[in-house]
This record gives C-alpha cells, structure tokens and sequence, in this order.
C-alpha cells in the first residue's frame, strides 16, 4: 500500500532524513518509533504530500506520492502532531466542519466512526477546547476517518494522552485496522510497539531497524541481566566500572546490565555484595524493544 | 463546492462570534478611535485662554475685547498692564495668546490706522495657529460692523475654509478612521486567522484534503470580507450619527471604492499569512508592516503634502493614501468618480497585482 523507497530530506541546516525505505502492505498498523527530532513528522510529511523528498520515491496505492499528490489527498486521512482542532468550536461542529473539508457528510460515513462517536456523543455539543486529552484524540481522529480513508498517518497521537486513554485509542486503532485501513502511526513511546504489526525504529533521520514487535528484539546479541539492590545510582557506578560489562542503563526500579561474553552473573551477584551491596541480585532478563534502541543508538 | 464553502462561512463567523477580543478589534476599536480622534485629538480649540494688553482704554477697544469673549472660544486670562507682562504670561502657561491693542484706539479707527497685535504662544504652533486664526476672523467681524462707510479697514484678516468651515477635524477623521479600521480588518484579521490554522494543525488538514488552494484561500476571505463591509458600514454610521459627518456623494461609489480598498487590503493580509506562521508574528508584521505606515504616510494625520519626497514617494505606494482621498471626495465634496479617476485606477492596480501575488504564494505544500 504504501513503499517509501531511499528519501532523503534535508533542511537548511538538518539532515531530517537519511536514505529511508519502509514497505507497508494494505491492512497493516504500522508504527514508526523514535525518540522527538529523529525525522518522524518529517517523514509523514513527505508521505501525505506536504514536503518534496530530496531524493528517493513514494508510492501510495501505486500511485506516485509526488506527481500524484490529489490521488493520495484524496485517500489519506492525516491528523498532525500539532493537531488539535478548532478549541472554540463544538465537538459537533469540528466534525461537521472536516466532513465538508473533505466534501462529505457525518451521516454519509457513521458507521467508520460510530464505535468512537457513541463515546463523544455525550459531549457534542461541548468545546473542543474544554474536553479532556483522551476525548480530544478521539475526536481528531473521528475527524481523519471521516471520508473513509484508505490509509490513516497519525503522527504522534498519543502524546500528553493519560495511560487509560491511550489504551483506549491503540484499541481503535486495531479495530480500524480489522475493517481494512492501513495505518501508519509514530510515537516515542517504545511500549507502545507491541501494539503494532510492525515497527521500524528511527534515529536521527535513519531507519535503525524494522520488523515484528515481538521479534525484534531478539536482534539483541547480548546476554542481558537485570540488577536490583539498594542505593541503584552507587549500584550503577559500582557495575559501570566493571571490565565484564558492557553498559548499564536504569529501566524503572531495574538497571538493565549488558554482559560481555566472559560475564559469570553468579560471580558478579557475590562481588557486589562483598562490596557493600548486600540486597544485589542479578537475573537474566529477555531483552525488549527499549533494549534494543539504546544499543542500536550507540 | 457550495457546501463546504458555506461551512468555511459557518466556522469563521463561530470564531468571531465566540471570540470577545476580536469582537472588540471589530467594533469596539472603531468606536474608540472615532471618539479619540473626534474629541481628544481634537484640532479645533475651545476655551483658549487669552489675556489682554489694552494700551488706549477707550470705549472702542473696550468694545473690541468684548467682542472677542463673547465667544466662547476664548476665556479671559487678565488684564496685562505692561507690554513686558506678555513674556511672563505665556512662561507662566496661563494664555495661549495676548491681544494687545495699540494706544490711541478708538482715533486711529476713525483713521483707519488702528493697531491690533495678536502674540501667540507658538509652543504649541497648531493651537498658536488656530487661536490667532480665530481671532483675526473675530477682529475682522468687529471691523466690518463698527466702521463707518468709505473708511478703508485697518486690519484684514481673510480665513476660509473649504468643505469644513468651522474646521471640524472629526470630519476628516472620520474617513481616516474607515480606513484604517478596514486595513486593519481586512489584513490584520486574515491573516492572524490563516496564522492561527497554522498553529493548531487545522491548515495541514485542510492542506491534506481534496480542497483545492483556491478554495482555502476563498474560505479566509470572503467571510472576512463581508465583515469588513458590516464594519465599514458600522464606523460610516457613527460618523455619520454621532458626529454629523456629512456625506455629499453617492452610496454605491462608496461601497463599490470600499469595497476595492478591502479586497486590496485583504490580499496585503493573504500575504502576510504566507511568511508568519505563528499568530503572534502574523499580528506583529500587521501592525509594524501595516498599521504604523498607514496612520503615518497615508495623510491620515499629517498631510502628505508636507512630508520630505522619500516619505512622499513612500506614501503613494499605501493604498490607504488614495483610499482616504476618496471618502474625503466622496463624503466631504460629494464629487464623483469623474475626479477620483485616478485614485480608483491607483488602487485597482494595487488590488489586482497583490491579489495575484498573494494567491500565487499561498502554496499547496509546506514548503
């Protein structure tokens, strides 16, 4: 559905984007993870018609994303990071006014947003501007599918959105994509991968990776342990001055510790706490998708 | 193509409609600068205070001063009693003006030699100006009706105004004020409002549709432009109610040449919009840009006419120079376009070129 073939795009002082190519096939939820300024908007961008790539080639339906553009305006249905609808105006009438934008109605096309309507109905006549983050998500992305897209580009919706709305939004998205649409959506937050049939992980204009969420990081070639103990920040020193490990990063409670291969962890467990540790624990852990970005980010 | 162009009509009503800060730019700023420029900045003078030097103390001098605070222009500030009380006077900021009448008053009159001095304190020269100017008319009224037949005038004073006999600035205000307000309307709200799309993300949107860039554009505009008509409209009756502005010409030549001005206006705001991207910088570039340079080179306040020829020059590239030339005709003269020719010409240059401009920038990508 969508094939994003070696673009390049650079402003006047930044490389944004290096050499990328994603394929995307119809029907997939595709999520493009980063950390903020890696090149995801600038890559949706491109890809709804709004910049010129450098160089490189897009196709959107087979069609040429650049000669094209009215074919993919037509059929895309985009909500930008800035996008925070009209504040002054209704939940109501934000909706009545994007159905005319793409010169359509709310009623020609309820039934695509209905399962996410009923949840704003009560609020319709509301302003934009007093509902919650999670409700306002809602209602851009009601304003996205109103013409029954083809392919959805979120850019970054979930953002300053609380944990149960977000859930709440990433389950929408799975039935969106039940009933056909290709989605294409970016965040930074890694723990949002499992949610997506595939990711790709990018870095400062570079694609470092894509695949399987699940999968992915096996690409992980280390062994990796988790350290626990009291007083992390000294656990943390005492680890990094090791010559048996690699790095260490804190991951929540956790400090994530990369092995290098002559790492004996029973061996470790016990220096530590004939330094003074006596809470040190370390247990080998399956690596995760956080994982893999700080190594690939190295 | 007609539905979605009413809902772009529909939404930017809501948005001003719900908006109280530009409901006040739209009909609270009129108001207040019509009564600003109309009351406080006001180039007619009332109750100058103007003190006396009378030298002869005769009944004619008597009845010459008399004459000049039966007014009420003028209150009596004193009776100076030595030619050099006058300095001390005007330093003491307690007359505008001395009227000092010669020795020998009411002879000399009868010989038509008589000496009148009218001494302004020219710190202020408008006020000076005007003081005087009111006094020499004063003076020469007196004259006319106390000399006797054949006996030829002793002071001769001739002021006439055109069109504003009493000199009523708010009369040239007035038009001063429709156009600013238009210019400010027009440019500063549309392009604050193509700025503010930009800002939430609703231009991407609107970009990333079927829409075509000529539609989007057309959206902004037209709402904005039956509002700046409402407004003009608005402020033409305040002048007209509130301060009897006269209005001579004909209804059509003025809504149509207001009409012109707005569109002009409109696609100076269209091209604003295509270099600010924020709100903040759109309202910045309208009122450094536009504002300043309209109230100041437009012969709004000063007269064009006096203004050193780069300023000049630079005055005849402002719409709003020509655009204030034709209410002036129109409302103050009552002439028609068989003399505003050349202005209207002016302007539908101005209007058809930024017009072109501005659509051909508007881009149908970012970038």
């Amino acid at each position: 559905m969508i094939a994003i073939e070696g673009i390049s795009k650079r402003y006047d002082e930044v490389q944004a984007l290096r050499d990328v190519s994603i394929d995307v096939p119809e029907g997939e939820l595709f999520g493009l993870i980063g950390p903020d300024g890696a090149g995801k908007t600038t890559l949706f961008r491109l890809l709804v018609t709004l910049l010129l790539p450098d160089t490189g080639r897009m196709t959107f339906d087979g069609r040429d994303v650049v000669t094209d553009y009215r074919y993919v305006r037509r059929h895309v249905g985009y909500m930008p990071g800035s996008f925070s609808l009209y504040q002054d105006l209704s939940v109501r009438e934000n909706l009545e006014f994007f159905a005319s934008v793409f010169q359509t109605t709310v009623e020609a096309n309820y039934d695509l947003i209905k399962d996410i309507y009923v949840m704003l109905e009560p609020f319709a006549e509301r302003r934009a501007g007093a509902l919650s983050g999670g409700m306002k998500q809602k209602l851009a992305l009601s304003c996205a599918l109103i013409h029954k897209p083809k392919v959805l580009v979120l850019d970054e919706p979930t953002t300053g959105v609380d944990a149960v709305s977000r859930r709440e939004f990433w389950a929408m998205l799975r039935k969106l994509k039940d009933e056909g649409i290709t989605i294409l959506v970016s965040t930074p937050y890694m723990d949002e991968a499992a949610q997506c049939d595939r990711v790709g992980l990018i870095q400062d204009g570079q694609l470092l990776r894509t695949g399987d969420p699940a999968t992915i990081a096996q690409a992980f070639d280390r062994p990796l342990y988790a350290a626990t103990g009291e007083d992390a920040y000294r656990l943390l020193q005492a680890l990094r001055q090791r010559e048996d490990v690699e790095e260490v990063h804190p991951f929540g409670t956790a400090l994530h510790v990369t092995a290098r291969s002559d790492m004996d962890p029973d061996n470790v467990q016990r220096q530590l706490r004939e330094q003074g540790f006596t809470g040190a624990h370390l247990a080998p852990i399956r690596p995760g998708i956080e994982d893999l970005f700080m190594r690939l980010m190295r | 193509m007609m539905r979605t162009f009413r809902a772009f009509l529909r939404k930017e009503f809501l948005h001003i409609l719900r908006d109280q800060r530009t409901l006040l730019v739209l009909f609270g700023m009129p108001v207040m600068q019509i009564i600003l420029f109309g009351y406080a900045i006001n180039t007619e003078v009332k109750e100058a205070k103007v003190a006396v030097l009378d030298l002869s103390h005769d009944v004619r001098s008597t009845s010459l001063i008399d004459a000049l605070f039966a007014s009420h222009y003028f209150v009596d500030a004193g009776h100076l009693r030595a030619p050099r009380d006058i300095e001390e006077i005007f330093k003491a900021g307690e007359a505008k003006m001395v009227v000092e009448v010669g020795p020998d008053f009411a002879r000399r009159f009868a010989e038509g030699r008589a000496q009148v001095a009218l001494i302004a304190d020219a710190s202020d020269p408008n006020v000076a100006n005007i003081v005087a100017g009111y006094a020499g008319q004063m003076i020469t009224r007196w004259t006319a009706a106390h000399s006797t037949a054949g006996i030829p005038e002793a002071i001769t004073v001739e002021h006439r105004m055109h069109y504003n006999p009493e000199m009523k600035s708010v009369f040239l205000f007035v038009p001063g004020v429709i156009t600013i307000v238009l210019m400010l309307v027009s440019a500063m709200l549309t392009s604050i409002s193509i700025a503010r799309e930009k800002e939430y993300g609703s231009m991407e949107v609107m970009l990333v549709s079927p829409l075509r860039p000529g539609m989007i554009v057309l959206g902004k505009a037209v709402p904005y432009l039956l509002l700046s008509l409402v407004n003009a409209a608005f402020v033409f009756a305040v002048g007209r109610f509130l301060f009897h502005v006269p209005m001579n010409g004909s209804y059509p030549l003025l809504a149509a040449e207001a009409l012109l001005f707005i569109l002009t206006a409109l696609s100076l705001g269209l091209l604003f919009s295509s270099a600010a991207r924020t709100q903040q910088t759109a309202l910045m570039l309208s009122l450094f840009v536009l504002m300043m340079p309209t109230i100041l080179l437009s012969g709004f306040i000063f007269p064009t006419s006096s203004m050193p020829w780069p300023l000049r020059i630079l005055s005849n590239i402002m719409p709003a120079k020509h655009f204030i030339i034709i209410l002036r005709g129109v409302m103050l003269k009552g002439v028609g376009i068989d003399v505003l020719w050349p202005q209207t010409l002016v302007l539908t240059g101005m209007c058809v070129l930024l017009l072109v401009v501005s659509i051909r920038k508007f881009k149908v990508r970012l970038q």
